[in-house]
């Protein structure tokens, strides 16, 4: 029965396996295809676009990992956009206090539909369906019109390469210090979502509460029976959730340097988020999946519409051939149905 | 009893009225391995349920150590010392076995999960259930039952309990792992742990136990030392002496010659490792019964009847045709129609919120459709036969069914399938949990359908039922027929006796 550790790695995760391919793949034909492929440049502007969809992918994780869907993440992420554009400005103090009160204000109402979809007994769909629209409406109040003030520094550095971050704060030598130079063309926002999966989603998944979550996406009954702290986590996993589309939000308005209480983008970025979720080897009927899987399966959304820029297709086709990409992913999770020897089982 | 770890005072516990364990007293020491014993129903489950915290009970009290306890969850059991493997199995499909044997108090480094800490763990406890095949790290939902089980026990040996309780642990496990069962049993006995062990497999207790207990109908009989009792003494106490129902009366035995070609004909059906070689024939105008303990394969083989398994293998003969339905769709609208009232009929016997109307259209659409659409007048002419025929009491035939009383629902599901005239009906216990009253009108209605020339497959956990209702019986026990009981030889003893895979007269 023992297996090689990276053989049984992969039987144990062929979705996040297959993502991960179909991704380098993505990537690669697409920077070979690109005039200026491979420079930190294309780097740097790939990775702008596709830093909001990643946190919103990782949120959107946990509820689907319970078994259940988080229709708030999009409107969570605007209205911490709309608090950042407000709060993130000012003295370094000040622009620290406000980062810390965004995303505590994104966790905050994850916190509520936690809470909401633990102690109401409503499912989770429906319960973050209504808490999205009491989030797009609180966003409305804070930024009635788009706009708003981001420190501009901050803008700059987060949204470049690590040289620039350096440069722009004067730390390591401006940037030219020995030991930053191999890392000098990282982008910013790809540093950033790997520090938060690193120090947020790591230690989350080798918690209790964590492999609570788990358990209770794969089979409650044995949870519960197992004695396992199912409310706690619950609630934790969907204050995670609110954490990470927090991240979301706060990097959108540092980008912008504004917030848009924008309702379509919030829309939007809630059903891209499932399908990274999904593309990510992630089973929305929970239990089986990661974070990272959901972070791969944002970086393919991003580089299929990437793909658009340099090639000389109708913009127009980009919503039907995404449709396409993603059913054919998620088909392969079906073929698992196929071996199924009670039929009965297929409806449990 | 003074050294009881375990003890009941008076516990009773009812479920919707019904009563599952009546003032209860009972006492289990430490040091011992203690076998519970009784009928399916008899309120083992509820007694260990309740022990270990998934039940509280409705009155009396538990004492652990001498200290009156109750434990508000599996949890609270656990950590007092109370470790419960039950049958269904606690485990998580798609943890790994290191995850599941130290899912609810891993090791941890810096409060986080120590996983090398935990693969460690895993491999002691897995090497002392002697299973070092098993990979601490495969995925639970990837092991075999019989290795899952395995897994359970060293999860549950992980807990280091005071009382230990084996929930028909050695079900599903191979003639190795049982010997293993037995010398860690033996080992805990030394070290002072009390084992609660409920197995239907009378040689396995005559083997491991020192103490048994006979449960019935939700009370205590009798505590004994092993030895005291024969067997045949103690399947008598199993069985006890109730008042039985009242069944319709049988006709005559007939010949088996006389009886002509059988509509239901199966031969060495096998699937997975849940039916191993039935061998079975169901006549028109008869009622087979099908006894034995609960998960010996009596669901499995109507299911597979109905075409809902997959991978079926032997033979099967409906109607001189040849072949197993495909699916329940083929198996009711074949030229000899079959059909089964299921286990379940919550979730596999009815739509719930739906109207009682709909419910009992939902198999037979076609006939009350003209073209593509339903139509009224001949849906409203089937409606009420159906509710006229059960005699179903129910104020409007478009209350959600779920208003209905348990065994008004039966008859909902039962009157389902009769609209659609089948020739094979396949019955999954179908009194279970329903009123002494709608019983008697079921034995009726089956005796009625047999007589119309139907065949009649009918499972019931319930022997008196099977002994009042059935023509011949066949009793099966790990997937396959062990014993087929005709006319006068259907009684308790031979149906307990061959349920129990043992032979009565030889003990």
């Amino acid at each position: 029965m023992r297996q090689g550790r990276l053989t049984r790695w992969f039987f144990q995760n062929v979705g996040l396996a297959s993502a991960l391919l179909l991704f380098a793949v993505l990537f690669f034909s697409y920077n070979m295809m690109h005039p200026r492929g491979f420079s930190a440049a294309v780097a740097v502007q790939n990775a702008n676009e596709t830093a909001a969809i990643a946190f919103l992918a990782m949120a959107q994780t946990l509820p689907v990992l319970l078994g259940g869907l988080d229709l708030s993440v999009g409107a969570v992420m605007t209205l911490t956009n709309c608090i950042a554009s407000e709060l993130v400005n000012g003295s370094p103090a000040q622009i620290l206090l406000g980062v810390v009160a965004t995303l505590l204000s994104g966790a905050a109402f994850g916190l509520m539909n936690g809470l909401i979809v633990v102690y109401g007994r409503i499912q989770p769909i429906i319960a973050t369906l209504a808490t999205g629209a009491i989030a797009i409406g609180l966003a409305l109040l804070v930024r009635p019109k788009p706009g708003g003030d981001v420190d501009g520094d901050l803008g700059w550095a987060l949204t470049n390469s690590v040289w620039d971050f350096a440069d722009t704060y004067g730390i390591a030598g401006g940037g030219d210090a020995w030991w930053i130079r191999p890392f000098a063309d990282i982008p910013v926002p790809v540093i950033i979502v790997l520090l938060v999966t690193i120090l947020v989603w790591v230690p989350f998944r080798r918690s209790v509460t964590g492999r609570t979550v788990y358990a209770i996406g794969s089979a409650e009954g044995a949870a519960f029976m197992s004695g396992l702290p199912i409310d706690r986590a619950k609630i934790a996993a969907f204050t995670l959730g609110g954490f990470f589309a927090a991240c979301g939000g706060l990097y959108l308005a540092i980008q912008t340097s504004s917030g848009n209480a924008d309702i379509q983008q919030a829309g939007a970025y809630t059903l891209n988020s499932i399908a990274a979720v999904v593309l990510g080897g992630t089973s929305l009927l929970g239990g089986v999946g990661s974070a990272v899987g959901s972070l791969i399966g944002a970086g393919i959304l991003r580089v299929i519409s990437f793909y658009f820029r340099i090639l000389d297709i109708d913009p127009l086709l980009q919503p039907l051939i995404e449709g396409v990409v993603l059913l054919v992913a998620v088909s392969f999770g079906a073929i698992r149905t196929l071996r199924v020897k009670n039929k009965l089982d297929l409806f449990r | 009893m003074t050294d009881a770890i375990v003890e009941y005072r008076g516990i009773s516990k009812y479920f919707a009225g019904i009563r599952a364990l009546e003032n209860v007293d009972f006492a289990c020491k430490s040091g011992t391995v203690h076998a519970i014993l009784g009928e399916n129903g008899a309120g083992k489950s509820t007694l260990i349920k309740i022990m270990s915290g998934v039940f509280q009970p409705d009155s009396g009290e538990m004492l652990l150590g001498g200290k009156p306890v109750s434990f508000a969850t599996p949890q609270a059991a656990n950590e007092a010392g109370i470790v419960c493997m039950f049958q269904e199995l606690s485990l998580v499909p798609d943890l790994s076995v290191a995850d599941n044997i130290s899912i609810s108090s891993p090791p941890r480094r810096f409060g986080l999960i120590d996983r090398r800490a935990q693969v460690r763990r895993a491999e002691e406890l897995l090497a002392r259930v002697r299973c070092e095949d098993v990979d601490p790290n495969a995925m639970v939902r990837e092991l075999s039952l019989s290795r899952r089980q395995m897994v359970e026990i060293a999860k549950a040996l992980g807990k280091a309990p005071k009382v230990l309780i084996l929930d028909e642990a050695t079900s599903a496990l191979t003639a190795r792992d049982v010997r293993t069962v037995y010398d860690l049993l033996a080992e805990l006995k030394d070290s002072g742990v009390a084992s609660l062990f409920i197995s239907h497999r009378m040689h396995e207790v005559e083997a491991l136990c020192d103490t048994l207990s006979v449960f019935r109908n939700g009370q205590h009989i009798e505590t004994f030392a092993k030895g005291a009792k024969s067997e045949r003494e103690i399947v008598q106490l199993m069985i006890g002496r109730d008042v039985e129902a009242q069944f319709p009366p049988k006709p005559k035995p007939v010949a088996p010659e006389e009886l002509g070609d059988p509509l239901l004909k199966v031969r060495g059906l096998s699937w997975q490792n849940r039916l191993n070689g039935i061998e079975l024939t169901v006549h028109r105008g008869e009622i087979v019964g099908l006894g034995g303990l609960d998960g010996q394969g009596q669901k499995e083989l109507l299911l597979a009847l109905f075409g809902v398994l997959r991978d079926v293998e032997g033979e099967v003969v409906i109607g001189g045709r040849k072949g197993i339905p495909s699916s329940p769709a083929a198996a009711k609208t074949a030229a000899t129609k079959v059909a089964l009232v299921p286990e379940d009929r919550k979730t596999e016997g009815l739509m719930l919120g739906m109207p009682i109307a709909d419910n009992l259209l939902a198999s037979s659409f076609q006939r009350i459709s003209r073209g593509p659409f339903i139509d009224p007048a001949l849906s409203r002419q089937a409606i009420e036969d159906g509710i006229s025929r059960l005699q179903i009491k129910a104020g409007s035939a478009s209350d959600p069914v779920m208003t209905l009383s348990g065994g008004n629902q039966q008859k909902v599901v039962i009157a389902k399938w009769l609209m659609i005239d089948p020739d094979i009906i396949l019955l999954n216990d179908p009194t279970r949990g329903i009123d002494v009253g709608t019983k008697q009108e079921i034995y009726r209605l089956m005796r009625d359908l047999a007589n119309q020339g139907k065949a009649i497959l009918f499972y019931s956990s319930d022997y008196a039922e099977l002994i009042g209702c059935c023509d011949r019986v066949s009793v099966l026990y790990s997937g396959r027929i062990v014993a087929e009981k005709q006319g006068d030889d259907i009684t308790e003893e031979s149906l307990v006796a061959a349920s129990l895979n043992i032979d009565v007269e030889a003990a």
